[in-house]
């Protein structure tokens, strides 16, 4: 295996801990005034991210990071060619980040009011932003010989894409809704249970979805036939198991389901694009590969040691972390948010 | 409206204001992990105050500067994507070096130290603010290595049309980090503790309980050595940054300067009106031999001039304007500088009357203070802008220019779109930051309402 590999592995194995962490709080942040009736009851829901969100969000910081390390190209295609998108993403996160923050510092309930707005917000937009950059990665955009973006903001909003972000919209709702009932207790968890009943019909449809269409509106079929092998069909199979825990009232493996079926998505897009990260809709020639986008090899040999060495390490602290956070939070708590 | 322009005008606004915020995290971090460790090893109630107290500012500004950081990240990509491109093999290792090393580190640690005063040991509590500290401190190292290439590129190969890694030891070493590193450290601590001075002053100007006085008083102590330190560390970090500077980028000493000529000995222009178009100067206050003796500790040594470093450069990479904005040189230095020796001022102030334990000695002085929190601001801001603007018209010095490495396909609708949208946004924030800011700055702790807001004083029930 070479090093352009490796980085393409790190770089999926980024936006797996990046969406399966940071999912739950899109869900969560979405689902707050959904769940939440009373300020009190807001405040809880908040709380339940209140510790790990923020270590959660660099995990998509690191992933930008890294993409520019060791695929200068690719970061600059993708971010210069999905520039009002992600525009409107950096103002969400940037609103999501501080709302959560500040939100509870003062007492005024229109101010509360309006971070509450910022968070769902915040939440909404990269959570549905995400699914169609992916979408597009795969489905290809028009990008000339010299790797530029040559199509505008509404290129990207063609229906593939817009599947791909209800698709990611309705996985992160679901994963959120089973972290809230696993979080909060009494009548919220039991709202968030009720909420998993509904959302989960709707994201199992939605995933089933976006695999056919990967199929009729990618060049998945002509690359890997068939048989789509194990990945997908697991990602949708976990989906499947997590109804199951859900109706016999096993949240905590419904949620390791949910984390599997996101882990999974990620992985299939991935093999789907190898060895390419980004598809030249004019010319497969033009695609930016995991090759023609690299760094040098002495690069990425140094930034594969720092990674190999960190990327442990971060995981063991913020592992620790949860555990430390493992307990439910209620109306009755001491809410630090 | 020329898009490179509006990008510079973009990247300008955002990565100031970002920079508003981070050196009070950085010096802040390392003041109230001080606190905690007095506290811990103490027992010392009014330090807990203190952290706690200190704490919630922080993380006001902690929040706001994380969140604007996410714009830096992604902005080379979208902004600058042809000197991404370019410099990606080399400029890409340590912003990702960051991620992982820092940015984990600083927010994994805050959410544990905000949310675990009752669920940790207290000895893993106070290394959890320690981590932040070493994180931030970790950050900026990372990102000054990133930063410093644009100034002195080293290290690198000219190779498939771009620069490429050579050493990645030469990146590290170059000795350009080893003079910003230390000079931003020291403004950070600078900020940090004149931030801390002037809410302390603001408190003990007016009626306090026994315990609000005491927590201030101390403040106050540790906000003056930190204040002493950190200005006479910043002065001597910058006087060597000047120095080398006249060995990497005479041109940008030169426009600090308005020296037009080369001259040996070089005289310091103290204030200078001048005809930037004609290349004279109107009006001056000069000290003779002052610039030869800042370069090279003698009175005497030519400092080369704005013309003939035009010249050179000309002959060197062609035709073209290879002169910065010598206005905007010329007064964001003296800005820098003049708000340093101002801090300088009142340090030695502020510590003389904390050593005679006289601190509330003087009203008028206390009084001084609150405005002061200004200036550390003042010279971080104009520090910045000199650094970036004196480097111009290179994006990497003598390597690449500013309008190369913008991004071919981004059109002028989009940036100037992403310009006022960030614009707006971050101007509705910092009025909801200073306004909290203010709320719980001026809140004596012991006296405000007791709710359930603040890091909680029992451990939540644990109910699976």
């Amino acid at each position: 295996m070479d090093l352009n590999i490796l980085w393409f592995i790190l770089v999926a194995v980024l936006f797996i801990g990046f969406f399966v962490l940071e999912g739950f709080d899109y869900g969560v942040g979405m689902l707050l005034p959904i769940m939440g009736k009373t300020d009190t009851e807001r405040r809880v829901i908040i709380n339940t991210v209140g510790p790990v969100w923020d270590g959660n969000e660099v995990w998509v910081l690191t992933a930008g990071g890294a993409i520019f390390a060791a695929f200068p190209h690719w970061y600059a295609t993708l971010f210069s060619g999905f520039y009002l998108a992600l525009f409107l993403m950096l103002v969400a996160l940037i609103i999501r980040a501080v709302a959560f923050e500040y939100r509870s510092k003062a007492e005024d309930p229109k101010w509360r009011a309006w971070w509450d707005r910022g968070i769902v917000f915040g939440s909404l937009i990269p959570a549905i932003l995400w699914g169609v950059a992916l979408g597009n990665m795969l489905r290809g955009v028009p990008i000339d010989a010299d790797m530029h973006y040559v199509g505008t903001f509404f290129d990207l909003l063609n229906p593939y894409a817009i599947i791909g972000g209800l698709t990611s919209l309705s996985m992160f709702l679901l994963h959120g809704a089973i972290f809230l009932n696993l979080k909060t207790s009494g009548e919220l968890s039991e709202r968030a249970l009720h909420l998993t009943r509904r959302i989960g019909p709707v994201t199992t449809v939605m995933v089933a979805i976006f695999i056919v269409s990967t199929y009729l509106m990618t060049d998945s079929f002509s690359r890997l036939g068939v048989n789509p092998g194990p990945v997908p069909i697991a990602s949708l199979g976990a989906l499947f198991a997590a109804a199951y825990f859900v109706h016999i009232g096993r949240l905590g493996w419904a949620f390791l389901m949910t984390s599997v079926n996101i882990g999974l998505s990620v992985i299939t897009i991935f093999m789907a694009l190898f060895p390419r990260v980004m598809v030249s809709s004019l010319d497969p020639a033009w695609s930016l590969t995991i090759y023609n986008a690299s760094s040098s090899p002495k690069t990425l040999t140094i930034m594969s040691i720092v990674a190999l060495i960190f990327i442990p390490i971060v995981l063991a602290y913020q592992t620790w972390t949860y555990w430390v956070f493992r307990h439910r939070i209620s109306i009755e708590s001491e809410l630090t948010y | 409206m020329d898009v490179t322009i509006l990008a510079r005008w973009q990247f300008a606004i955002t990565t100031v204001y970002h920079f508003f915020f981070v050196p009070l995290s950085i010096g802040l971090s390392l003041l109230v992990a001080i606190m905690q460790t007095v506290y811990f090893r103490s027992g010392n109630e009014t330090y807990k105050r203190m952290t706690k107290f200190w704490g919630k500012l922080l993380l006001i500004n902690f929040a706001i500067g994380v969140a604007t950081g996410i714009v830096q990240e992604f902005q080379f990509g979208m902004n600058w994507a042809e000197y991404s491109r370019f410099v990606g093999d080399i400029f890409g290792a340590p912003l990702a070096i960051e991620a992982l090393m820092a940015f984990f580190l600083e927010s994994t640690f805050l959410g544990l130290w905000l949310f675990g005063w009752n669920k940790l040991p207290k000895g893993v509590h106070l290394a959890c603010i320690w981590m932040v500290a070493i994180g931030t401190t970790i950050s900026s190292f990372w990102i000054l290595v990133a930063n410093s290439f644009m100034h002195q590129p080293v290290g690198y190969v000219i190779r498939n049309g771009r620069a490429e890694m050579e050493s990645f030891g030469a990146l590290i070493a170059n000795g350009h980090v080893w003079v910003q590193w230390p000079h931003t450290m020291m403004a950070a601590i600078c900020t940090a503790a004149f931030f801390v001075l002037g809410i302390s002053a603001y408190h003990l100007r007016r009626p306090l309980g026994e315990a609000g006085h005491e927590m201030f008083r101390r403040s106050f102590q540790i906000g003056a050595i930190a204040a002493f330190i950190g200005v006479i560390g910043v002065i001597l970090a910058g006087h060597a940054q000047a120095q080398y500077m006249i060995q990497v980028q005479p041109m940008k000493m030169a426009a600090a300067e308005a020296l037009w000529e080369t001259e040996d000995p070089a005289p310091m222009s103290l204030f200078t009106v001048a005809s930037t178009p004609q290349q004279r100067d109107l009006f001056v206050i000069k000290v003779p031999g002052l610039l030869s003796f800042l370069a090279y500790n003698r009175f005497e040594g030519a400092v080369p001039g704005i013309k003939d470093l035009q010249a050179e450069a000309e002959a060197t990479y062609g035709p073209g304007n290879y002169t910065p904005s010598v206005f905007l040189a010329y007064w964001t230095f003296r800005a820098m500088v003049g708000a340093g020796f101002a801090m300088l001022g009142l340090a030695v102030v502020a510590l003389y009357f904390v050593l005679r334990n006289r601190i509330t000695s003087s009203p008028a002085f206390l009084w001084l203070l609150i405005p002061a929190i200004g200036l550390p601001y003042l010279a971080n801001a104009t520090g910045w802008i000199f650094t970036e603007m004196g480097r111009q018209p290179w994006i990497v010095y003598g390597v690449m220019l500013t309008n190369e490495g913008v991004s071919a396909t981004v059109g002028v609708g989009y940036v100037l779109l992403s310009l006022i949208g960030f614009t707006l946004v971050y101007l509705g924030l910092i009025a909801a930051t200073v306004f909290l800011m203010l709320k719980y700055a001026r809140q004596v702790p012991g006296e405000e309402p007791q709710s359930s807001k603040q890091p909680s004083l029992r451990p939540a029930p644990a109910g699976d």
